[in-house]
């Protein structure tokens, strides 16, 4: 995928306003498969995969024996004993690694089967408030008489024929030109949206034929810039950014994914203490309150008053194409974490004022 | 992709330079506002900085980064188009006009034998 197609400003704002389709064949899946996944996924994850009904999905987080974060991810049930994860690009060889530790010291290795499909597989996103009303086109290959050839095939969902019929991180197959491609309904922008999970090789078409049916509602490719700065406008943490192997969780502000009552897992023990005893640094948003250079991953970020202190380091930053000023997050020592409060962003040894805000930073008007 | 106006002098980091008499005035070109996209911001350099030929001497930011620009020609900066700075915009819609940067009194005319005519950068960025 470009970092852009025509200019992360116009692709962002079409997102916003109609629709945008993203190449997301980079992302990585890996199959689980068996009848004790469940109970080895439930160590791994924080968030709480027992609660997931079969044809739906949830965000999740993998974490190390300290608490701090392998990944992020969206874990599906696909069926009542398989698991489709997605992952990040950049995680997919310490990811894999690490659930075969995990598998090989789970004892029971032998009932759950592993199969990273990354390769093989393509995705796509498709986001936006006007999606709706074509995605289900993209899956009718035939007539109205002909139904039968966008049922969904998951039988556990005898009730949706449609991708517009699924709600929230529910997925389901449906039919695209003769093969069974998964559809979610999830993303990564704030926006409502489809994400689509096929062969590769079904992908490129799969591409064309959304392309066709959308352009009539204002449909166009976005890049990596828009998907960026869509996400830091409704504060989607970024591995690599707000989450890494040192951080925490709760520190990153996703605790609400981290089910400390379901039982051991790994990393629990500090993450259940740092919910309890609080926490050194927090993730927080913010918006400049004035006129200033963007902020950019690294820009230091300083108390004001007479006597600036330094108080963290910016993660995620960039203008806010939908609302035309320098936003971001940033890890900043607790005590100036407050909603309100009042920083300054350095950018090339200019201070920049700016205040710390609830997420997300963007909310749809409504 | 392009355009390249022939009066100007430009530099291979892709600003144009416009020399009136002692002075240069210095802006970034057509096919840079292009590659740059959507600029956000703009930081000038104060007046009567001195700078050298090859000096980073402003900063124009898209959404997605920050990109210095570098003066092609060594003087004293003598103006700056604080128009950029309120509405950066204009420097993707007018970038060798409206959208000029800075006003350079030149301290060594000969710089400007090193410089590109419009043949040459058209070369360089393929429009040719």
């Amino acid at each position: 995928m470009p970092v852009q197609y025509t200019s992360i400003m116009d692709e962002h704002l079409t997102v916003r306003s109609s629709a945008g389709i993203f190449d997301i064949s980079h992302m990585g899946e890996v199959l689980v498969s068996g009848d004790r996944a469940a109970d080895f996924l439930n160590t791994l994850f924080t968030n709480d995969i027992r609660k997931l009904e079969v044809g739906f999905g949830q965000y999740t987080l993998m974490c190390n024996l300290d608490g701090g974060v392998v990944d992020d991810l969206y874990a599906y049930r696909l069926e009542p004993s398989v698991y489709l994860l997605i992952i990040n690009a950049s995680r997919i060889d310490p990811d894999i690694d690490w659930l075969s530790k995990q598998l090989s010291s789970f004892g029971q290795g032998g009932q759950v089967q592993l199969t990273n499909v990354s390769d093989s597989m393509g995705a796509v996103a498709i986001q936006g408030p006007r999606v709706v009303d074509f995605i289900d086109q993209c899956f009718s290959g035939a007539s109205e008489s002909a139904e039968d050839a966008h049922v969904c095939q998951s039988s556990q969902s005898p009730g949706i024929k449609r991708p517009s019929q699924m709600v929230k991180n529910q997925i389901g197959q449906f039919d695209f030109r003769g093969t069974q491609v998964w559809v979610s309904r999830t993303g990564y922008t704030g926006e409502d949206g489809f994400e689509v999970v096929c062969d590769g090789r079904d992908i490129e078409a799969f591409w064309e034929c959304v392309l066709q049916h959308g352009k009539p509602h204002g449909l166009k490719p976005a890049g990596l810039g828009a998907r960026d700065t869509l996400r830091t406008e409704v504060c989607y943490p970024l591995y690599g950014h707000e989450l890494n192997d040192q951080i925490t969780p709760i520190e990153a502000g996703v605790g609400f994914f981290v089910a400390l009552d379901k039982g051991e897992f790994n990393g629990r023990s500090r993450m259940a203490s740092q919910k309890q005893g609080g926490t050194a640094r927090k993730l927080i948003a913010f918006k400049l309150t004035e006129k200033g250079a963007p902020p950019r991953p690294g820009y230091p970020v300083w108390s004001v008053g007479p006597n600036p202190e330094l108080i963290g380091e910016v993660c995620s930053g960039t203008q806010s194409p939908s609302l035309g000023i320098g936003i971001g997050m940033a890890f900043v020592a607790t005590a100036h974490a407050k909603s309100q409060t009042a920083i300054q962003i350095e950018a090339r040894g200019r201070k920049s004022a700016a205040i710390v805000v609830p997420k997300p930073i963007y909310r749809k008007p409504s | 992709m392009g355009n390249v106006p022939t009066e100007l002098k430009y530099a291979k980091s892709h600003e144009w330079v416009k020399v009136d008499g002692g002075y240069a005035t210095v802006g970034i070109t057509d096919h840079a506002q292009h590659e740059l996209t959507d600029i956000v911001f703009v930081e000038l350099p104060t007046v009567g900085r001195v700078v050298k030929a090859g000096e980073a001497c402003a900063v124009v930011e898209s959404v997605k980064t920050a990109s210095d620009i570098y003066t092609p020609v060594s003087g004293e900066i003598v103006k700056v188009n604080s128009d950029t700075t309120a509405n950066p915009a204009v420097v993707n819609t007018d970038p060798y006009t409206a959208g000029w940067l800075v006003q350079i009194k030149l301290s060594d005319p000969s710089e400007l034998g090193a410089l590109m005519d419009a043949a040459s950068y058209s070369v360089q960025i393929g429009a040719a």
